[in-house]
C-alpha cells in the first residue's frame, strides 16, 4: 500500500518535472515537451493500473489550481482549451500502454514497449485530442485531425525512448519494471 | 511551489468552492448551446468587466491566460477568413476565450486548501470502492513536495553530465532520472512505513 502510494506519487511528480525540462524543437518549428513521454513511462514501467492512477494524480492537481504543466500552465483554464482532450487522453494513453506491456510477453521489451507507446501514447491520445478539438474549434474530425499532425513526429521519436528507456530499465534493475516484474 | 491562485483578495475568493466549480461547469455547457455572435459578444463583456473591477494586477494576470489559446485563435480567424464564414468564426473565437476566462476566474479566486476539501468531499463515495482517503491526501501532499526535489535532481545529473561530456545531455540521462524517482519511491514508503502507514496498527 505504502509502496503503491509511493510509486503513484513519484511518477506524478517526474511527469511535473520533466515539463520543466527545456522544449526540444524538431527541424521544422514544432516545439514537444517531454511531458506526453512521461505519460507513456508510467504505462510501460508502473504498469496499467499504477499508470493511470499515476496520471490521473497529476491531471487533478493540475486542475485544482498547480502550475504543473510544460511552461507553467495549469488551473481549470487548462481544460477549457481546444486542447484539453489530448489532457483527457493521458490517463486512458497510460492505461492502453501498461496493458499491451502487460500482456504482450513475447519479443524484445523495447519493441513492446515502443509500440504499446505508438498505440496508448500516439493513437489513443490523439483520438482524445482530436475529438475535443473537433468540438471546441467547430470543425470536422478529419480537419481537426490535420490541424495535429505536425506533432505526430515528435511523439514517435518519444515512443522510441520510451521503449529504449523501459528496456534499459528491465537490463540494469528488472524489479522495477513492474509492468513486467510485479503483475 | 506556488498554487495559481491569485494574491489580490476577491469577494469571490469567500465564496464556497464547491459553488464556483459547479456554477462553472453550467455556464461551460451553456457556451456551447449558444450560437449567437451577439449573445457571445455580451458574454465576453461582462467577464472582461468582471476582471477589470477586480483591479489591473488581476486583469493583467487573467490576460496572461490568453497565451494557451492565442494559436487556435490564429488558426481559426485565417480559417474563416479563408472560407468567408466570419460570423460562425467569431463566435467560435469568442466562446473559447469565454470558457477559458471562466475557467480561469475559479482558479484564481480559489485557495489551494479550498479545492482540496472539494476533490475530499467528490472522492468520498470512492472509499467503498476501496479508494484510501487518507493515501489520496498524502498522494497529494507528496507531488507537491516531491516536483521541485525531482527537478533538482534532474538538474544535478545534467551539470554532472556537462562536467564531463563536451555534448548536450540526450534523452540517456532520463535512465538515471528515472532510477533516481523509483530509488525515492522506496526511501519514501518506507518512510511511510516507519510512520505507521495507511492502516492502523493491529494489537497484538
Amino acid at each position: 500500500m505504502e509502496k503503491n502510494v509511493a510509486l503513484i506519487a513519484l511518477f506524478a511528480a517526474l511527469i511535473a518535472a520533466l515539463g520543466l525540462i527545456p522544449k526540444l524543437t524538431l527541424g521544422f518549428g514544432v516545439p514537444i515537451t517531454a511531458q506526453t513521454l512521461g505519460v507513456m513511462l508510467c504505462g510501460t514501467v508502473l504498469g496499467s493500473k499504477r499508470g493511470t492512477l499515476s496520471v490521473l494524480l497529476f491531471l487533478l492537481l493540475v486542475a485544482i489550481g498547480l502550475p504543473l504543466l510544460s511552461g507553467g500552465r495549469g488551473g481549470l483554464g487548462v481544460f477549457a482549451t481546444p486542447s484539453a482532450g489530448f489532457l483527457l487522453g493521458w490517463p486512458f494513453a497510460a492505461l492502453v500502454t501498461g496493458l499491451i506491456v502487460e500482456k504482450w510477453r513475447g519479443g524484445s521489451l523495447a519493441v513492446v514497449a515502443g509500440v504499446a507507446s505508438v498505440i496508448g501514447g500516439i493513437v489513443v491520445m490523439y483520438a482524445f485530442g482530436v475529438a475535443g478539438m473537433s468540438v471546441a474549434l467547430d470543425k470536422s474530425l478529419v480537419e481537426a485531425a490535420v490541424l495535429v499532425t505536425a506533432f505526430i513526429p515528435g511523439d514517435l521519436i518519444k515512443a522510441v525512448i520510451a521503449g529504449m528507456l523501459t528496456a534499459a530499465l528491465f537490463k540494469a534493475r528488472p524489479a522495477s519494471v513492474l509492468s513486467r516484474y510485479a503483475a | 511551489m506556488i498554487s495559481l491562485t491569485s494574491p489580490v483578495k476577491t469577494r469571490a475568493h469567500g465564496w464556497p468552492a464547491g459553488l464556483k466549480l459547479a456554477g462553472l461547469c453550467a455556464a461551460t455547457v451553456g457556451l456551447f448551446f449558444i450560437q449567437n455572435l451577439a449573445v457571445h459578444a455580451g458574454i465576453l463583456c461582462v467577464i472582461v468587466a468582471i476582471y477589470a473591477s477586480a483591479g489591473p494586477l488581476f486583469f493583467k494576470t487573467g490576460l496572461r491566460q490568453l497565451r494557451l489559446i492565442w494559436v487556435f485563435i490564429a488558426i481559426v480567424a485565417i480559417w474563416h477568413i479563408w472560407t468567408g464564414d466570419i460570423i460562425t468564426g467569431g463566435t467560435v473565437i469568442l466562446r473559447l476565450v469565454s470558457a477559458l476566462a471562466l475557467a480561469n476566474l475559479v482558479t484564481m479566486t480559489t485557495r489551494l486548501t479550498d479545492m482540496i476539501d472539494v476533490v475530499r468531499v467528490l472522492t468520498a463515495p470512492l472509499a467503498r470502492l476501496g479508494l484510501n482517503p487518507a493515501a489520496l491526501e498524502m498522494a497529494i501532499a507528496l507531488v507537491i513536495r516531491l516536483t521541485p526535489v525531482l527537478a533538482q535532481k534532474g538538474g544535478n545529473l545534467t551539470q554532472a553530465w556537462r562536467a564531463r561530456s563536451p555534448r548536450k545531455p540526450t534523452w540517456q540521462i532520463l535512465l538515471p532520472f528515472t532510477v533516481l524517482a523509483l530509488d525515492d519511491a522506496d526511501h519514501v514508503a518506507e518512510a511511510l512505513r516507519a510512520r505507521g502507514g495507511f492502516t492502523p496498527m493491529k494489537e497484538d
